[in-house]
């Protein structure tokens, strides 16, 4: 306890980032440390398993240490510890949950599992101090694409998800084909906004009418044949182009059926959550038709939407005083659903 | 007996078709190869595969979490994208052997990444282009 409030410590490394951080009542953010694999992973042009894991092992202590050290607590504060459990990569889920396990069990403090998801959306309980539930939820990042009806704290329904790729790896493989590197989201959107986003029409896909699931599948096959045709015919590619006219495809639909969910259900908030919310015309395209609908748009700042664990912390508080705890026989679940 | 065959796929319709009927012939601890570029329609195949076996989830992009099992179908399914893998340890990490050599169908997208450890008696599937748009030749090896 530090001040009468609840002080969680919480560990994030699903994918990329081995993350640690420390959290009063979840919602005020003490420390926020991140180590980002981004840099060794663009070498690769993707993450890379095996790597991922190691370097979360290598990580993993000093940036749980470090959070400790920059939030001016020590261990003897701390009332909980949380997680992430899943879903992500298995190897890279693994340590950062023997590590909060071996706190829990070396201190006697409770273990608190946190879907990664819940994590993200948990996000903008701390950038925005107002928000509460109920609100319709936008998860976008590498691994996720989900519209999420967020009814209380721990409460939430799943309406619609992907039935291929996720937004982010659509990117990720899109901008592979337009040879601009990896991560490919931050890079469409950059070069994006150079080109028109009339420039070629792909596909929108909005599946079934009603449907709130997802393809990106398509509009990625869409880009390849643009592409290869081009060559095939000498023409020179257009890269801000293809790029503002693949992000358009993407958004429209995404923009299209977030609004239309929320209008449907009755809701008049929509928060964004994951990587992909830090897209510029993202936020540009959705907070322009939230405005038209009379919808407010919460996002987090960028160092929230990323990977982080003050989201993991907040959605562990939140679930501590709900009643919820686990034990050490908690276990790493890749493909955990909401 | 080992057989070759050249598939022409005309459209998604003719892949539907030929997962289906690939899938009412695999047996337990079959690996279905798949080799074929970026867009040739590796997964839209493995979801054929995928209803041929009776699977009720839906097929999502495993690229994130490397596999995923599906147990819903008359085998189960362990659908493989292994484009991340880096070096082939990553494979004996997440325990491979367990899923090829085991009760369900192995499904392998960019199996060439890790040649040397598809069996021998492996499906294989290289997917090309075909000469029109929407076409795809299929190269397949058997084992009767």
């Amino acid at each position: 306890m530090k001040d009468g409030k609840l002080v969680t410590l919480a560990i994030e490394s699903s994918c990329d980032e081995t993350a640690a951080a420390v959290m009063l009542d979840g919602r005020e953010m003490l420390s926020n440390i991140i180590s980002s694999q981004i840099d060794i992973h663009k070498l690769y042009g993707g993450v890379v398993p095996e790597i991922a894991s190691r370097h979360h092992l290598n990580n993993v202590n000093t940036v749980v240490e470090q959070a400790l050290e920059e939030s001016g607590l020590d261990m003897d504060d701390v009332d909980m510890i949380g997680v992430t459990y899943g879903p992500g990569l298995v190897g890279a889920l693994l340590i950062g949950l023997a590590t909060a396990k071996a706190y829990a069990l070396a201190t006697g403090k409770p273990l608190i599992g946190v879907h990664h998801i819940q994590g993200h959306i948990s996000a903008n309980y701390i950038e925005h101090k107002e928000l509460e539930p109920p609100f319709m939820a936008l998860v976008v990042s590498g691994g996720h694409t989900n519209l999420v009806e967020v009814t209380g704290y721990n409460e939430c329904k799943v309406l619609g998800g992907t039935r291929d790729d996720a937004v982010g790896e659509a990117y990720d493989k899109v901008a592979r084909v337009l040879g601009l590197g990896y991560p490919g989201g931050p890079l469409i959107d950059r070069i994006a906004g150079e080109g028109n986003p009339d420039a070629v029409e792909f596909k929108r896909v909005f599946l079934e009418k009603g449907s709130l699931d997802f393809s990106f599948s398509g509009i990625k096959t869409g880009v390849l044949n643009y592409v290869n045709s081009e060559k095939q015919a000498g023409r020179e590619i257009n890269v801000a182009d293809v790029a503002a006219s693949f992000q358009a495809a993407v958004l429209d639909v995404i923009v299209k059926k977030t609004v239309d969910s929320a209008v449907e259900l009755g809701k008049d908030k929509i928060v964004m959550a994951g990587g992909v919310a830090s897209n510029s015309r993202l936020r540009e395209m959705l907070g322009s038709a939230c405005r038209k609908r009379g919808i407010k748009l919460y996002h987090p700042s960028p160092v929230l939407c990323t990977d982080n664990a003050a989201m993991i912390g907040c959605a562990a508080y939140y679930k501590y005083i709900a009643g919820g705890r686990d034990d050490l026989t908690l276990d790493a679940v890749p493909n955990l659903e909401l | 007996m080992k057989e070759e065959q050249i598939i022409k796929i005309k459209s998604e319709a003719d892949t539907h078709e030929f997962g289906i009927k690939l899938a009412s012939e695999l047996a337990p601890g079959t690996v279905v190869a798949m080799v074929g570029d970026l867009g040739t329609g590796k997964t839209t195949l493995t979801k054929a595969i995928a209803q041929g076996l009776g699977v009720r989830e839906t097929i999502t992009s495993p690229t994130f979490t490397i596999v995923k099992e599906y147990d819903s179908g008359r085998l189960p399914l362990y659908h493989f994208d292994v484009y991340r893998i880096g070096d082939i340890d990553e494979m004996y990490e997440l325990g491979y052997e367990e899923y090829f050599y085991g009760e369900g169908v192995s499904v392998v997208e960019w199996a060439d990444i890790i040649e040397e450890l598809i069996p021998d008696e492996a499906v294989r599937i290289n997917i090309e282009y075909g000469p029109n748009e929407g076409e795809r030749i299929y190269r397949c090896t058997f084992w009767q």
